[in-house]
């Protein structure tokens, strides 16, 4: 049975393992683990397990379940065995840092450090091994008017009928490319929302450039139930394809949608608009643990580098599923339970032999789970201007407000990087901390320069991954040597009273 | 904007959002409740004032910043309601020191 | 020879001494590394301070105040040429003592720093502060702590917006037609026929004058010109808020609010450069103080903390200097580059054009480092 942690103060100071989300790769870590006698602690942010595929799964009803399809559904019975595992649970806690161990507050036994935060108060715990399966977002969409109240990402809109059972009660457009726009297309249809138009933005190319990778698509699990999921909505819905440019209207919130192709433009009236263009590993955590990285041209989007076992740069630090690279649910539990098992051989509770056997099983599960994605990386990659806006008035960071132009003049001016365009405008200096203008600002800047976004580079992100209030920070451990760094000297209670 | 599902069946919940009495379903965050109230619109922005409402669901964009309980920028989508929950639009920045 | 000038370095230091020999009529040219050089200047604090500097080196606290009397007219300078607004305040500044020992500390260093001799010149603000007790600490500043147990305030004293400074200075060089070079290692320094060679991976750049404005680079760089640069780790760590609602609008220390909201806080110095990590037990420390300081602050939020390395001489006061061997070559190398970007953008730039540096500076050649220690 699962030990939930309720606070802070109930957590160990140190575990074998840290695994930081409860998605079906991290669910998949921390079972296997914990199987070989590991000390565990899964640490989520949210109300339940199951990361966002499967949010909310365990407490489904029968009509949930049918509504959200067999996919779904699946992850009951991954959240059921975690539950049964020996290893502790401490949801709603944020996990703010992870590195390797202060060299003055560790304790010599355990390499790695975690800074998580629970119900208000922050600790630091030690951990031999971190496995970060952290997941992905979904990849910005900037273009004019992205930002007003009654646009929001397809995602939310999946979230919301998971968790509360919300759907959109009124005109409802989605707009975007990728698998997840036609699959939540097809769920809110079946919900009974009034679908006005599915607003295709694949660029019309991408048919061409996918073809040399069908053969092994078709052959895979995806084949059949893409090919539903696209007739199902194109008999039930308006969809609009080879679209070029798309602006958002409304005063104070959206209310419709132009939508141009080529010279012609139609608008579309709405109350809600649902975005979607792929998504890309949700990165802020293990680039601010240390890790390398590199950017994957058919993701349009960086990826930490790790070997077959999940492995990063950070020694002790692995990462598995869709925070190393998009794979999906199925092959994000296989890759979290290599990731488990190879934690468990390095803390020596499994033999080489066994070890071994398991891995090649899994490896092969992995491929087989893979098989047809680089045709859908292909088919759905976003386009150029839809990542990238032409309209220099578009928004590119939500939280400080800057715009396309401001970036292209600060690019300009010859920076050398995105850590310096941020310094120059504050773009990605807000409360999200670059993860809804990262991959703006380095594709702008490597179109500008003629370069990959891979030698532009990404935000260098540091702790807190999330904002922690200065009162949880001020409570953490303190030390004699941190005094002096900072106020000059130590004040003993005799210094005050000599004071005096 | 958003309706309940016929099928759901959780028991409700009382919080109020700026100083009206609003019902969410028990599990609601408290970002999905102001959404099913039909609030869309949940902060301004600290730099121009321009209002903005939930976008992610998620945590990850703090697009539904809200003053729960008095406390400032909390991430709405992150919270779930409870009952007697006092939320608020998040006007602007935070002002500090003025939690309740 | 493609410039009149080559400045070596894009950090705050280098980009203000470019702007101002552009001024004097120089083609210039500015060579830096790539984004994740180690940059002082996008880690730095943004106080133009001068009021506690220069304890045992006279020079330096007038070189420091002459500074901060001409931020005035670079702050006017940059806005006219670029529209960009650096923020520049000088309401006074108050360094918060937060025990009766801090206190005594604190009063007992400025009578020392204020007693020197040669601490006054024409044309240099006179020194002015204030010992605040713990009632008129309160008094002038409401929201301190209770504990809080004084203050020295000084007039001299202010803030800037340290980003915009920088982005200014940029804007302003591109507007000038300074070329900004960026990705551009100096490996090789070569001295030819009366004029330098630079060289890095694949490129070669020739100027009649070098500046050597690469902060903790100048070590590697300066031997390369008969030079000798000698620097000392120190690690910073700053901790930066949400933005917030305005509360503090004069600088401390080691806290205060920028024009847009948010609050930095920051003032450890570790003696190593092992890493450019954040370590918790100084943002603890940090977060602590900054509590005590201004409890209200207890509920905002920490977005970003961040640890850099200062450019530190043994004894912290700045090197400016030319080559002996090597004319046209100058190093500089100091901290506060903010404080001194005003006389680094306008009264240093007419010395390297003139191609002699005053006698003033004199007192700050690394050469007061080679005097073999007395017996």
């Amino acid at each position: 049975m699962i030990q939930n942690v309720q606070s802070a103060a109930d957590l160990a100071p140190a575990y074998d393992l840290v695994v930081v989300g409860a998605g079906p790769a991290g669910l998949s870590a921390a079972i296997e683990a914990s199987t070989h006698g590991l000390a565990v602690l899964l640490a989520d942010e949210n109300e339940s397990p199951g990361g966002q595929i499967y949010r909310s799964v365990d407490r489904a009803s029968d009509a949930d379940l049918t509504r959200m399809g067999p996919d779904y559904a699946a992850g009951r019975r991954l959240i059921e065995r975690f539950r049964s595992a020996d290893l502790s649970y401490a949801r709603r806690a944020t996990v703010w840092s992870v590195g390797p161990a202060d060299e003055e507050t560790g304790d010599g036994a355990h390499a790695l450090e975690v800074g998580i935060s629970l119900g208000g108060i922050a600790r630091p715990i030690a951990a031999d091994r971190v496995i970060l399966a952290t997941g992905a977002l979904e990849r910005p969409f900037p273009f004019p008017g992205w930002t007003m109240p009654g646009v929001m990402a397809a995602g939310a809109a999946q979230i919301l009928v998971k968790s509360s059972g919300l759907v959109p009660s009124g005109r409802t457009i989605l707009a975007g490319t990728g698998p997840l726009l036609y699959l939540l297309a097809s769920q809110l249809l079946r919900a009974g929302v009034s679908v006005t138009a599915v607003v295709d933005t694949t660029p019309v190319e991408n048919c061409r450039l996918a073809l040399p990778h069908l053969l092994s698509f078709a052959t895979s699990p995806y084949a059949l139930k893409g090919l539903k999921l696209l007739l199902d909505v194109h008999r039930r819905t308006r969809v609009i394809r080879g679209v070029t440019a798309i602006e958002a209207f409304g005063s104070g919130q959206f209310s419709a949608l132009r939508v141009r192709r080529g010279k012609k433009s139609l608008h579309i009236q709405g109350d809600l608009l649902l975005l979607h263009q792929g998504i890309a590993p949700n990165l802020n955590l293990t680039l601010a643990a240390g890790c390398d990285y590199v950017w994957d041209e058919r993701l349009a989007a960086f990826r930490p580098t790790v070997d077959v076992c999940g492995a990063s740069s950070v020694p002790g630090v692995s990462i598995a599923g869709d925070a190393a690279g998009i794979v999906g649910a199925v092959a994000s539990a296989l890759q979290g339970e290599l990731a488990g098992l190879t934690a468990a051989l390095d803390l020596n509770r499994l033999g080489q032999g066994a070890y071994q056997q398991r891995r090649n099983q899994l490896s092969r599960e992995l491929a087989l789970a893979l098989r047809g994605r680089t045709f859908i990386e292909h088919r759905f990659r976003p386009g150029k201007t839809f990542r990238v806006p032409e309209d220099d008035g578009t928004i590119a960071c939500r939280c400080e407000e800057i715009t396309v132009g401001k970036l292209r003049e600060v690019a300009a001016l010859g920076v050398p990087g995105p850590n310096q365009m941020k310094a120059f405008t504050r773009c990605g200096m807000g409360p999200c901390q670059g993860r809804l203008c990262g991959l703006t600002a380095v594709e702008l800047l490597a179109q500008y320069r003629d370069v990959s976004p891979g030698e532009v580079g990404y935000y260098r992100l540091r702790p807190p991954i999330k904002p922690v209030t200065l009162g949880e920070l001020a409570a953490l451990p303190h030390t004699e040597i941190a005094i002096v760094a900072v106020a000059g000297f130590v004040e003993r209670a005799a210094d005050g009273a000599q004071g005096k | 904007m958003f309706r309940r599902l016929s099928d759901r069946k959780e028991s409700s919940v009382s919080f109020t959002f700026n100083g009206v009495p609003t019902m969410a379903s028990q599990g609601d965050s408290v970002a999905a409740a102001l959404l099913a109230a039909g609030h869309c619109s949940t902060r301004r922005t600290p730099v121009s004032g321009a209002a903005r409402g939930p976008y992610c669901m998620m945590g990850v964009c703090f697009e539904c910043l809200v003053k729960i309980d008095g406390r400032p920028n909390r991430q709405g989508c992150m919270t779930t309601v409870v009952t007697g929950m006092r939320v608020e639009t998040q006007d602007g920045a935070a002002m500090p020191g003025q939690e309740e | 020879m493609d410039y009149d000038v080559i400045v070596i370095g894009g950090g705050l230091v280098g980009v203000s001494i470019a702007w101002g020999l552009s001024k004097c009529g120089q083609r210039v040219a500015i060579v830096d590394e790539g984004d994740l050089a180690n940059r002082a200047a996008r880690a730095n604090f943004g106080l133009v301070w001068s009021s506690s500097k220069g304890l045992g080196n006279a020079a330096y606290s007038r070189w420091s105040r002459t500074s901060t009397a001409n931020w005035h007219q670079l702050a006017a300078e940059l806005k006219g040429e670029t529209g960009i607004d650096t923020g520049f305040v000088q309401s006074g500044g108050f360094s918060i003592r937060l025990t009766p020992t801090e206190l005594e500390r604190g009063i007992a260093s400025m009578a020392k720093l204020a007693g020197q001799p040669g601490m006054d010149a024409e044309g240099t603000p006179p020194l002015e502060y204030e010992i605040l007790d713990q009632a008129e600490t309160r008094r002038r500043l409401p929201l301190v702590g209770e504990t809080v147990a004084g203050a020295i305030f000084s007039p001299l004293d202010g803030h800037a917006n340290p980003l915009r400074l920088f982005a200014g200075f940029h804007k302003a060089l591109q507007q000038r037609g300074v070329h900004y070079l960026p990705h551009r290692k100096t490996t090789a320094i070569r001295h030819r026929a009366g004029a330098f060679e630079l060289a890095g991976d694949g490129w070669r750049l020739g100027a009649g004058k070098i500046v050597l404005a690469a902060g903790i680079g100048n070590t590697a760089l300066a031997p390369m010109v008969g030079l000798n640069v000698p620097l000392s780790p120190s690690r910073g760590q700053i901790i930066v808020t949400e933005r917030l609602k305005p509360f503090l609008s004069h600088a401390t220390g080691y806290l205060r609010q920028t024009d847009e909201g948010s609050v930095l806080i920051g003032e450890s110095k570790e003696a190593t450069i092992d890493h450019q990590r954040p370590r918790g037990p100084i943002t603890a420390v940090l977060a602590e103080r900054a509590l005590r300081t201004f409890p209200l602050l207890r509920e905002a939020k920490a977005v970003r903390i961040w640890a850099a390395f200062r450019v530190v001489t043994p004894d912290g006061y700045p090197i400016y200097e030319q080559s002996e061997r090597f004319p046209g070559a100058f190093a500089f190398a100091c901290h506060s580059g903010v404080t001194l970007a005003a006389n680094h953008a306008l009264v240093l730039p007419r010395q390297i054009s003139a191609g002699a540096l005053s006698e003033d500076l004199s007192v700050f050649h690394s050469r007061r480092f080679h005097v073999p220690a007395a017996v």
